[in-house]
C-alpha cells in the first residue's frame, strides 16, 4: 500500500545568477513501513526533493509541476494552513545539524512542548507523549529539562528524531541524519532509525550521500544526478545487479578495507545546473557515453521488476 | 578591485548618495573658496548687521562681514581639523588594534586596559581638557580629537582580527611560514576595510561635533579667522536683537555636515550586511 | 629507518571560557609518536579526539606544554618563530576545508606566487612560472585559467587541488593532512588522494594522514594510530591493526563502518553513548563508561600503553600480563 506517491516532481531555484533545475521530473512511490534512501552527491538535488516532499521549498525556489500525494491528498495543492497541519504530523523531517535544529535559548521540553500544543494536543498529554517518545528513542528523563547546548550531538539528533514521530506520521523524512555525527554515533542513530521503523511501522525517506549506508540500511535505493533519477531499486537487486554507468561508478569510489588499490574515481565534476548538460546530465562524466546520451534524455526502463534505470546503454 | 558595477551599486543606495552630495558640496566650498566667496572673510564687506538680501545672502555680521564667505572658509578649518583627526586616530587606532589582536597576551592586556579608561571617558569633557592643556590651535585641537578616538578604531579592529585570526587560511598562512607582519596587513587588514570604512564615516560625524564644541570654546583657531564653533558662539549675543542670520548658518552648516557623514556610514553598514548574506 | 618527525609524551592544553569560567581542556595527553621517512603515518579517530591538534603541534603550529617536537632530529619544540619560519617550507599542513584555506581577498595565482617570494625571493615573473605549473602538477588545466580566479570561483575539488598546488609549491618533505577529503563528493574524493600519493612518490615525502575514516587508511597507511579522548590506544602497522585490531575502541571504529564491516569477519564490538568531554575525562581508562568488555581495574587505574611485539602497543587492561 502506498503512503505517499510522487508525480513528475520539477523544483527550479530563480536565483539571481540564473534558474537552476535542482529536480526534474522525479516520480516514486513510498510503501508502508518501506525504507526509501535517496542517494546522490553535492547539487543532486535529493534535499530538494526532501524539502519538496512537505511543501517547504525555500525561495528563491519553485514547484513548478507534479504531484505530492500523501493519503489521497496532493499536499501541493494544500492551503498554507492545511499545510502547517501536515508537517510534523502526517509528514515530518529530520534535519542533518542537530546543532542548530533546536532553539538554543529554550528547554527540550519547552519547546517539544509546543510543538505538540501547536498541533491540537493538550497539555497534560503533551507531557505524557514527550515522556514517551524521549524513552522511545533512548534518552533519560532528565533530558526534558536540559538545554540543547548540555547534550551532545548525538542526543540532539535523538531530540528531533522524537519530535518528528511523537504525532506518529506516516512519513518521516531525514535529510543526511548522522552526517554530522562521528562513525559511532551514526551507527547508534541508523540502530534507532531502523528500530522506529519496526515499532511505529512508519515509512521512511533518508537521504544521504552514502551509497554505502543506504546498501546497508534501506529497503529501497534511489540514486539522483543531476536532478534526476539515475537507477531505482530494491536493495538486493541493485547490490547485486548494479546498472547505472553513475551508480556503478559511486560504488567503486568506496574504499575497500585493506584493498592495496585505491578506489575509482570518477572523471570530471558535478553539472553546472543553471546549464545542464543535453540529453543525459550524466553523460559528460560517464565513459559509455554515446552519441545518443548527448542529445537524447534517457527515459526511465524497467530492466527487472522494480529495478528502474535511466541509461541508453539498456535502451 | 572595485569594478565598475560595484560603484553602481554603491552609488544606488540612497543614504550614501545623499550623503555623499552633502559633504562632497562643502568640499568643494573648502577647496574653491577662493572663487566662490565674494568677500574676503576677515575684512568688512559692507555694514555691518545687513539681513540676507541679494548683496550678502547670508546678511553680515556685527564687523559687516560676509557671513556666507566666513561659511564658505570656515569648512576649510573645519574639514582640515577633522581630516587630520580622523587620519590620525584611524591609523593609530587600527595600528595598536592589530598588533594587540595578533599577537595577544600581555601587550593585549595593558593597551585594551589603556584603551578602555580613555574610552570609559565623556569624549567632549576629555577633549576638552586635552586642547587646554595643549594650548588653543588647530593642531592641537585635532590632536585632542585624536585622541578620544583612538580606542573606537582599536577595539574594533582588535574585535575582528580575534575572529579572523581563527580562520584556516591564517593557519595556512602561518604554516607556510609567512612572517607575522604580512600575515597581518595582508591577510588580516584587507577583511577589516569595510567596517573601517564604516566607522570612518561615522567617526567624522562626530568628529565634527567635538570640533564645532571646542571652536565654540575658542580652542582652535585665532579670531579673526573664520570659523564655524566660535562664530556660533558670537552669533549667539545677537539673535535676540533680532539678527538670527549670524548664528543661524553656522548653525545650521555643522550638522547638515555632520548629517552628510552619517548617511554615508549608515549606506555603507547596510551594503556590507546585504553583501554578507 | 630514520625517522622525520618525532613527539615525545606530548601535552597540549587549551583554554576555554564559557560564561567567564575558565576551563582547562587537555587536548592531547602524553602522546609520543614516531613518523619515518616515506612513511603515511595515519591518524584515526572521532571528533574530539584530538588527533588535529596532535597533527599542528606535530607542526609546531601550536607550542605543547609539555613534551618535545623533534624534526630531522632538531629539537624544534621550544625555538622561537622567527627560527623555525624557515623550517616551514619543510613541512605543509593540508586543512579539511578548502574553501577557508585561501584567503577569500586573494586570487588563486597570488596565493601560489606568495610563499615563494617570502622563501625563495623569487622573482615575479619566475614565481608566475613556478606556479603555473604547480596548477598543471594538480591537474588544473589550463592554469591561466585558474590563476585569477577566486577560491569561491572553483568547485569544492578543484580548490582542494589547488590548496594541495600551494602547499607543494615549496617541496615540502613533510605533510600533514588533516581530513583531506571528507569535505568532497565521493566519486572525487580518490582523485584527491591518488594527488597526494603521487607528490610523496615524486617527491620522497612522509605523510600524517588524519581521518576519522579506517577505511580509506587501510588502503593507504603504512602504520596506524588510533587516538581516544587526548590519547593513544593503539600503534601498529596496518595490517595488524585493521585484521585483528586489539583495543575494544578500535574494535568499535571498525564495527561502526557501513556494509564494510558487515564483509570482514571481525569480532563486532558495539559502544554505548558517546565521547566524554575533553576537559573532564573519565578516571581510568577513559573508554571504561563505554566499553563492553570493561574491567573491574578500568574503573580507577588508567592502563599504560602496553608494548604487544612486532611494533605493536595497546592501552587496554585486556593485554596487561
Amino acid at each position: 500500500m502506498e503512503v505517499l506517491t510522487v508525480n513528475d516532481l520539477w523544483v527550479k531555484y530563480y536565483t539571481i545568477s540564473g534558474i537552476v533545475s535542482a529536480v526534474s521530473g522525479v516520480s516514486f512511490k513510498l510503501r508502508k513501513s518501506e525504507m526509501l534512501a535517496i542517494v546522490g552527491e553535492s547539487g543532486s538535488g535529493k534535499s530538494t526533493l526532501g524539502l519538496a516532499l512537505l511543501n517547504m521549498v525555500p525561495k528563491p525556489g519553485r514547484i513548478e509541476r507534479g504531484e505530492v500525494i500523501l493519503d489521497g491528498v496532493n499536499i501541493l495543492k494544500s492551503s498554507p494552513r492545511e499545510i502547517m497541519k501536515i508537517r510534523g504530523s502526517r509528514i515530518s523531517m529530520v534535519f542533518q545539524d542537530p546543532f542548530t535544529t533546536l532553539d538554543p535559548l529554550r528547554k527540550i521540553v519547552d519547546q517539544f512542548e509546543e510543538f505538540l500544543i501547536e498541533h491540537g494536543v493538550d497539555k497534560t498529554r503533551a507531557r505524557s507523549i514527550i515522556k514517551e517518545y524521549l524513552e522511545a528513542v533512548g534518552l533519560p528523563e532528565r533530558v526534558m529539562y536540559s538545554y540543547p547546548h548540555q547534550l551532545s550531538g548525538g542526543q540532539k539528533q535523538r531530540v528531533s528524531i522524537a519530535m518528528a514521530i511523537a504525532l506518529n506520521p506516516q512519513v518521516v523524512v531525514a535529510d543526511e541524519p548522522t552526517t554530522a555525527l562521528d562513525v559511532i554515533v551514526q551507527k547508534q542513530i541508523m540502530d534507532l532509525v531502523d528500530s522506529i521503523k519496526e515499532k511505529y511501522k512508519s515509512s521512511i525517506v533518508l537521504i544521504t550521500h552514502d551509497l554505502a549506508l543506504a546498501l546497508e540500511r534501506a529497503d529501497t535505493v534511489m540514486v539522483m544526478y543531476g536532478g534526476n533519477i539515475m537507477e531505482y531499486a530494491g536493495k538486493t537487486e541493485l547490490y547485486g545487479n548494479m546498472k547505472h554507468p553513475y551508480t556503478r561508478g559511486l560504488f567503486e569510489a568506496l574504499p575497500r578495507i585493506l584493498q592495496k588499490t585505491l578506489p575509482k574515481s570518477l572523471p570530471g565534476n558535478p553539472p553546472d545546473l543553471r546549464y545542464p548538460p543535453p540529453g543525459c546530465v550524466f553523460h559528460p562524466r560517464c565513459e559509455f557515453a554515446m552519441e545518443k546520451c548527448k542529445s537524447e534524455k534517457p527515459p526511465l526502463i524497467e530492466v527487472s521488476k522494480d529495478h528502474i534505470v535511466a541509461c541508453h546503454l539498456y535502451g | 578591485m572595485m569594478r565598475a558595477q560595484s560603484i553602481f551599486t554603491i552609488l544606488k543606495n540612497k543614504y550614501i548618495s545623499t550623503g555623499l552630495i552633502i559633504v562632497l558640496v562643502f568640499v568643494f566650498m573648502a577647496i574653491l573658496a577662493d572663487i566662490i566667496s565674494l568677500y574676503s572673510p576677515v575684512d568688512p564687506a559692507g555694514p555691518p548687521l545687513q539681513p540676507p538680501s541679494r548683496d550678502y545672502f547670508m546678511g553680515t555680521d556685527n564687523l559687516g562681514r560676509d557671513v556666507f564667505s566666513r561659511i564658505v572658509y570656515g569648512s576649510r578649518i573645519m574639514l582640515m581639523i577633522v581630516a587630520i583627526a580622523v587620519a590620525m586616530s584611524g591609523a593609530i587606532g587600527t595600528m595598536l588594534g592589530l598588533i594587540s589582536g595578533y599577537l595577544g597576551g600581555l601587550l593585549d592586556r595593558v593597551l585594551s586596559f589603556i584603551m578602555d579608561s580613555i574610552y570609559a571617558f565623556p569624549s567632549l569633557i576629555l577633549a576638552i581638557s586635552l586642547s587646554v592643556a595643549l594650548g588653543a590651535s588647530p593642531i592641537n585641537a585635532a590632536i585632542a580629537i585624536a585622541v578620544v578616538y583612538v580606542p573606537t578604531y582599536f577595539r574594533m579592529v582588535r574585535g575582528q582580527v580575534l575572529s579572523i585570526k581563527n580562520e584556516t587560511y591564517i593557519e595556512m598562512a602561518k604554516a607556510l611560514g609567512l612572517p607575522s607582519i604580512r600575515i597581518v596587513l595582508k591577510h588580516i587588514l584587507p577583511h577589516v576595510t569595510r567596517t573601517l570604512m564604516v566607522v570612518f564615516s561615522m567617526n567624522s560625524a562626530d568628529a565634527i561635533l567635538t570640533e564645532a564644541a571646542l571652536s565654540f570654546m575658542g580652542l582652535t583657531v585665532q579670531p579673526p579667522t573664520p570659523d564655524w564653533g566660535f562664530d556660533l558662539y558670537k552669533g549667539r549675543g545677537f539673535i535676540l536683537l533680532g539678527y538670527w542670520w549670524i548664528m543661524l548658518f553656522p548653525g545650521l552648516s555643522i550638522p547638515l555636515l555632520a548629517v552628510g557623514f552619517a548617511l554615508i556610514s549608515e549606506g555603507v553598514s547596510t551594503l556590507i550586511t546585504a553583501r554578507k548574506r | 629507518m630514520s625517522t622525520i618527525v618525532e613527539l615525545l609524551d606530548v601535552v597540549m592544553d587549551f583554554e576555554t571560557s564559557s560564561l567567564g569560567r575558565k576551563q582547562k581542556v587537555r587536548a592531547v595527553d602524553r602522546v609520543s609518536l614516531r613518523i619515518n621517512k616515506g612513511e603515511i603515518y595515519g591518524l584515526v579517530g572521532e571528533s574530539g579526539s584530538g588527533k588535529s591538534t596532535l597533527g599542528r603541534v606535530s607542526l609546531r603550529l601550536y607550542k605543547p606544554v609539555k613534551g618535545k617536537v623533534i624534526f630531522e632530529n632538531k629539537d624544534i619544540t621550544y625555538l622561537p618563530e622567527r627560527v623555525i619560519r624557515p623550517l616551514r617550507r619543510e613541512m605543509q599542513l593540508i586543512p579539511q576545508d578548502p574553501y577557508g584555506a585561501i584567503n577569500p581577498a586573494q586570487t588563486i595565482g597570488e596565493a601560489l606566487i606568495e610563499p615563494l617570494q617570502v622563501h625563495f625571493n623569487t622573482s615575479k615573473e619566475e614565481a608566475f612560472n613556478r606556479a603555473c605549473r604547480a596548477l598543471e602538477e594538480v591537474g588544473l588545466i589550463p592554469p591561466e585559467d585558474f590563476m585569477d580566479r577566486r577560491p569561491m570561483e572553483l568547485s569544492g575539488g578543484q580548490l582542494q587541488r589547488a590548496v594541495i598546488a600551494r602547499a607543494m609549491i615549496l617541496r615540502p618533505k613533510y605533510i600533514v593532512a588533516d581530513e583531506p577529503t571528507s569535505n568532497l563528493d565521493a566519486s572525487i574524493r580518490t582523485s584527491v588522494i591518488k594527488l597526494l600519493l603521487d607528490f610523496r612518490e615524486k617527491y620522497d615525502q612522509s605523510i600524517l594522514f588524519i581521518t576519522h575514516d579506517i577505511a580509506l587508511l587501510s588502503l593507504i597507511a603504512n602504520r596506524i594510530g588510533v587516538m581516544y579522548l587526548a590519547q593513544l590506544v593503539e600503534e601498529g602497522s596496518v595490517e595488524q591493526v585493521i585484521k585483528e585490531p586489539l583495543h575494544p575502541y578500535t574494535k568499535a571504529l571498525l564495527s561502526a563502518i557501513p556494509l564494510i564491516s558487515s564483509q570482514i569477519g571481525l569480532e563486532k564490538v558495539y559502544l554505548k553513548g558517546e565521547i566524554g568531554d575533553p576537559a573532564n575525562p573519565p578516571r581510568g581508562c577513559r573508554l571504561h563508561p563505554r566499553c563492553p568488555l570493561v574491567l573491574e581495574e578500568c574503573k580507577s587505574r588508567e592502563p599504560p600503553l602496553i608494548e604487544v611485539g612486532n611494533g605493536r602497543s595497546v592501552k587496554c587492561w585486556l593485554y596487561y600480563k
